[in-house]
């Protein structure tokens, strides 16, 4: 008797769980789901910015049309997520050997007040030659990240200083300006560089 | 009250693994293995440091702080990226070690954090660090400074 009592309350338990998880995913995947947070870009070609890259030359959306591309935000005062993005990606520049020289590569700051021209030219510099540093003014880096459907904060740190929380992905477009996909922060090198070769194949698609 | 050994065994003990680093003093129950940091540009960015931080005693082991003569403000600090990709960081507060578990410092998560650097970081130096325990149990750590562009300790 008791024990049919629990074997009861376990049917109605497996029903409530099974409830709950169709309602989870009502919620975050299924139809009830909002939007997702972390859109995807628009194209390059609908993107409207001027930076300065780190030799000093004018760059906008147009600067990378015509070659795959990959881009992404950071700051130069960044002492974990930044510089180890920049050596990830200067290895899978290294494995995609001469293919590198036939993409972008943009590394744009999302702290232009402490990221010169000069600030970037000398960071850049440690890392893979293919990589570019992109800066500007506050409002037309507003702009790039709002186009990349990127954010950024600026956080004040204990030490009277501040750091910058930022969108980490790694954003790949193809030679035509489309948004391909994205390398999310943490994602193994085995498919970052797959999804690099996808975006370069895509180029090779378009010239047909 | 843990019982300390003397440095140059457990140097001794530590440099058999290849890819240790000789730690000068500490509980002997901690083992730091695998520390790296990377150089800096001058001495207004802060650094950070990893390493892998071993409890081989039977007692948890809990680390409240660091001190290093490099920074006037070491920490440990997490990075975290959240569902949309946003990285943010963090002081991590006191890391618990469980006996036979061990705790990794690596990029993108935990890290001690070099806040107000003294000197600058310049790649083939290396730094000490003292790693702080909540019984008053202390160990230092010479820390490889590698380059800038380096992604883990074998770089
Ligand atoms: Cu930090």
């Amino acid at each position: 008797m008791r024990r049919r009592a629990i074997l009861g309350y376990g049917a109605a338990g497996v029903g409530a769980v099974a409830l709950m998880l169709f309602v989870g995913w009502w919620q975050v995947d299924g139809p009830g789901g909002p939007e997702p947070v972390g859109q995807r870009p628009v194209a390059l070609t609908e993107m409207d910015f001027r930076l300065t890259d780190h030799e000093g030359n004018a760059v906008g959306p147009e600067t990378l049309i015509g070659r795959p591309t990959m881009a992404f935000f950071g700051f130069t005062y960044c002492p974990d997520v930044c510089p180890t993005t920049l050596s990830d990606i200067s290895g899978w520049l290294d494995d995609l050997g001469d293919e590198a020289h036939e993409m972008n590569v943009a590394f744009i700051t999302v702290d232009p007040e402490r990221d010169t021209v000069e600030t970037m030219a000398e960071y850049v510099g440690y890392f893979h030659p293919a990589i570019r540093g992109w800066t500007g003014p506050e409002e037309q880096i507003a702009r790039v990240a709002d186009g990349f459907r990127a954010t950024y904060e600026r956080v004040p740190t204990e030490s009277g200083d501040y750091t910058m929380n930022h969108t980490a992905s790694v954003f790949l477009f193809a030679a035509s300006g489309r948004f391909v996909t994205m390398i999310d922060y943490h994602e193994p090198r085995e498919f970052a560089v797959p999804k690099i070769r996808r975006a370069l194949e895509e180029e090779t698609e378009g010239a047909t | 009250m843990k019982k300390y050994i003397l440095t140059s065994t457990l140097a001794a003990l530590l440099t058999l693994g290849g890819l240790s680093v000789p730690a000068l003093a500490g509980p002997e129950d901690v083992v730091v293995e695998n520390a790296w940091s990377r150089a800096s540009i001058g001495m207004n960015r802060p650094g950070a440091a990893y390493m892998k931080i071993r409890n081989t005693g039977d007692e948890p082991v809990t680390l409240i702080g660091l001190t290093t003569p490099l920074a006037m403000m070491p920490e440990i600090h997490e990075t975290k990226t959240n569902a949309e990709g946003v990285s943010s960081m963090s002081p991590a507060g006191e890391i618990a070690i469980a006996p036979g578990e061990s705790v990794a410092l690596e990029p993108g998560g935990l890290h001690a954090m070099l806040m107000r650097l003294q000197e600058p970081m310049t790649e083939g130096d290396t730094f000490p660090l003292t790693l702080l325990f909540d019984d008053g149990g202390e160990m230092t750590v010479e820390v490889p400074i590698l380059g800038i562009a380096a992604r883990g300790p074998e770089d």
